[in-house]
């Protein structure tokens, strides 16, 4: 029989946390899976700690609840830079209920925010209050997150892209960000993510590194498309094949790099 | 271990003991009797079970139930005013936006909290509004028309 415990903090809730309990975000995923009956849990661990549903400036950096939604980063000025990730987040009924911890957590095609995230080189604060890399935190994926720290990109230096085969609403294909900073006129310490083309979202780094002091223009971005998919193993799933991923991914790339418009 | 949920549903205060894990669609048509918002997946991805929590669409197959203590539900089962229909439920009627029906009353209230916030949306602004909602009959096209169609209505009125 499922058991639902429900703590007033973030902290206690975490506290509550073992292999037999999950916790739940917004419950987009969670509760397909207690509707179906996975044996996987008998536990939901839940907290009314409002501030996790909080966006907040700190310094430098936003910090951005774990239980913040996608339509609360729609409604949210500060994030604006994150509102193409968010938007592409399912339909409007999803979006009110889909949360950033939840997205980090998702499985492959999902986590197209966390893709955003990643490019923008986020910082996760656990439950604890430790703070580890997004890419640190996804290649373990555990642990109860409390918020997410995100600095702001500078005017166009950040792209988002999500390839789907439905509109507006479709599972991704791909989905792609850059975070495109730039010294003396060349790209520099440009950070590239992926979803969808790994088992989770992941950076790119043979085509961060051939970005590397080029400039923004087909000639300099000749060799990042050739190094697209190095070093990755996209998936087959019943949206796309890993042979199909693989193939489409330099256009793609090249439509985000350059801003262009898909036809 | 059942434990008590307060909410309001379609303006009443409502009380039902409800199973843990329970989702709030299942709690709706088992334990309140409102038999207006519909099962089809199970996994919020037909929107048949669409409902409004405080007003913003929500698939009620996948809100556990305990979660909406103290806020206000509102079902298809509400929107008319007795023998009134709601503009939405006369569009709808009128131009045959409802074939088997069973996508309609979660069409209904994706379109009902689009219109409550947006009362003269554009085409593309009703479709991105209704595209978490499924629907194997119509084609969406009169579905589409019928929202345009009552939010013209109650500009009008
Ligand atoms: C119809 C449909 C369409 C969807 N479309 C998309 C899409 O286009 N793109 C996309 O990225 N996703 C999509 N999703 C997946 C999902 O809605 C999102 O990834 C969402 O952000 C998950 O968040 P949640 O709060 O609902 O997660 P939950 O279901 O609450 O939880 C998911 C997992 O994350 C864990 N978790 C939740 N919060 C925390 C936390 N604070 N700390 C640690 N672990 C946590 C849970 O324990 C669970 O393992 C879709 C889902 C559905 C049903
Ligand atoms: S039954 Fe809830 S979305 Fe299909
Ligand atoms: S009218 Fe039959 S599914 Fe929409």
């Amino acid at each position: 029989m499922l058991e639902v415990q429900t703590y007033p903090t973030i902290g206690e809730a975490a506290g509550a946390m073992d292999d037999q309990a999950r916790f739940l975000g917004g419950g987009t995923l969670i509760m397909n899976r207690v509707n179906y009956g996975d044996p996987r849990f008998n536990r939901i661990v839940r907290t009314t700690d409002a501030s996790l549903a909080e966006i907040r400036v700190e310094g430098e950096r936003l910090e951005v609840g774990a239980g913040v939604t996608m339509a609360a980063i729609l409604a949210s000025r500060d994030l604006d830079f994150l509102a193409p990730a968010a938007r592409a987040v399912g339909g409007p009924a999803i979006r009110n209920m889909a949360s950033v911890g939840g997205n980090l957590m998702a499985p492959h095609p999902y986590g197209d925010l966390a893709v955003a995230l990643l490019a923008l080189d986020a910082v996760v604060r656990m439950a604890s209050g430790e703070e580890l890399g997004l890419e640190d935190f996804l290649a373990r994926r555990n642990g109860v997150v409390r918020s997410l720290l995100v600095r702001r990109p500078r005017g166009d230096e950040f792209r988002f892209r999500k390839v789907s085969r439905v509109k507006p609403k479709g599972v991704s294909v791909m989905s792609m960000a850059a975070h495109l900073t730039r010294s003396a006129g060349r790209l520099s310490g440009v950070r590239v993510a992926y979803g969808a083309m790994a088992s989770t979202p992941v950076r790119v780094r043979a085509v961060e590194s051939a970005l590397e002091g080029v400039s923004l223009d087909h000639a300099g971005i000749a060799a990042a498309l050739s190094a697209a998919t190095e070093g990755l193993d996209p998936p087959d799933d019943p949206i796309a094949s890993g042979w199909y991923r693989r193939e489409v991914a330099p256009v793609h790339l090249r439509r985000l790099l350059l801003g262009e418009d898909a036809r | 271990m059942k434990s008590p949920v307060t909410f309001r549903l379609n303006g009443s205060e409502t009380a039902v003991f409800v199973d843990p894990g329970a989702n709030l669609l299942d709690v709706l048509r088992r334990g309140c009797g409102d038999l207006s918002p519909k099962y089809g997946c199970g996994q919020g991805g037909c929107g048949a079970c669409t409902v409004l929590i405080d007003g913003e669409p929500h698939v009620s197959c996948l809100v556990l139930a305990e979660t909406v203590a103290g806020r206000s539900v509102e079902t298809t089962g509400g929107l008319s005013n007795g023998p009134d229909l709601h503009p939405l439920q006369r569009a709808f009627i009128e131009g045959f936006a409802a074939q088997c029906g069973y996508c309609t009353p979660g069409m209904l209230m994706a379109a009902k909290a689009l219109l409550d916030r947006n009362p003269n949306p554009t085409r593309p602004e009703v479709e991105e509004a209704i595209s978490g909602n499924l629907c194997r009959c119509t084609g969406y096209e009169p579905i589409v028309d019928a929202i345009l169609e009552a939010a013209k209505q109650r500009g009008a009125a």
